[in-house]
């Protein structure tokens, strides 16, 4: 087995604000039919969450959970349970129409720390970034720049930032551009 | 700028988030259809000045598909729905009569 690294292996940037590479992240797609409790109960197996209002994202001791689209969610569990993630949610599904995938290596995961974590954002994504238009506990799937991407606020000075690892050192830099000291607006 | 919000998610999406699929509730005629109906298919679009129904897929959110009616000269926005209809929503039609009493309905 070779070594699973993460997109930029640990880098991080210190301007207005922390910008960070996240490390390794397990990541779980799950589409299905988010109304049936079958789905429900594997979703709380799985990282002991109940399931997430639309846009929102819950996080809890054993892993997080997001709702990403009608029909999608993300589940997020340490890098190394992944794989068992997928077996978990496979046997709890049988029989219905789903899929679930180990997303893990396929994505890349920053952290924004400090005060000025939404103003950055908003830089580049156009979403009302204030605390009242994305409130902690949603979600966003949006762009940044050109680049599909989703973030949430876990804490008012403590955002995450998903991509494709495919584009993820195109995000990190534009990050680090958009987190230089004396650039953000103080208008958030 | 075109605002929309996403009948799928809820989310208030601006222009730049969003794909346009061009018009709305048009006849799909397949590989047994005539000339004609296919030619029409292809390339005969409504283009008013005034009310129009559009496709729309949230392409950097959700990923869905939904309908939207605006104004395609003062951009103003009737409403979002679902992509799931054939026809416009009753209560979204009466909404434009009203505030277009000139607007001929919909024709498919």
């Amino acid at each position: 087995m070779s070594d699973a690294v993460s997109v930029l292996g640990g880098a991080a940037f210190s301007g207005a604000i922390e910008v960070a590479d996240a490390g390794l992240c397990g990541m779980v797609t799950l589409r299905g039919d988010l109304s049936d409790p079958k789905l429900a109960a594997a979703v709380k197996s799985a990282v002991g969450l109940t399931m997430p209002a639309a846009r929102g994202i819950k996080e809890g001791t054993k892993g997080a959970v997001a709702w990403m689209s009608p029909d999608e969610l993300l589940l997020m569990v340490p890098h190394e349970t992944a794989d068992a993630c997928v077996a978990r949610l496979d046997k709890a599904l049988a029989g219905s129409h789903f899929l679930a995938v180990n997303v893990s290596d396929a994505r890349a995961v920053f952290t924004l720390t400090g005060a000025g974590c939404r103003e950055v954002l908003a830089k580049g994504a156009p979403v009302d970034l204030s605390a009242a238009g994305l409130p902690i506990g949603e979600i966003r799937r949006t762009r940044l720049g050109q680049i599909a991407v989703a973030f949430w606020a876990g804490s008012e000075t403590e955002m995450r930032v998903i991509c494709f690892r495919s584009v993820g050192a195109h995000v990190y830099s534009w990050l680090c551009n958009a987190a230089q000291k004396g650039t953000l607006p103080g208008f958030l | 700028m075109l605002i929309l919000t996403c009948p799928n998610c809820g989310v208030v999406a601006d222009e730049t988030d969003l794909h346009g699929g061009g018009e709305a509730h048009i006849t799909r005629f397949g590989a047994d259809a005539s000339e004609g109906d296919f030619e029409s298919y292809l390339f005969h679009k409504k283009n008013p000045r005034g009310v129009h129904f559009e496709r729309w897929r949230h392409v950097y959110g959700c990923g869905k598909w939904f309908h939207a009616a605006r104004d395609t000269v003062t951009l103003e926005v009737f409403g979002t729905y679902s992509a799931q209809t054939l026809t416009p929503p009753k209560a979204l039609q009466n909404k434009i009569k009203k505030k277009r009493p000139d607007w001929e309905g919909f024709k498919k």
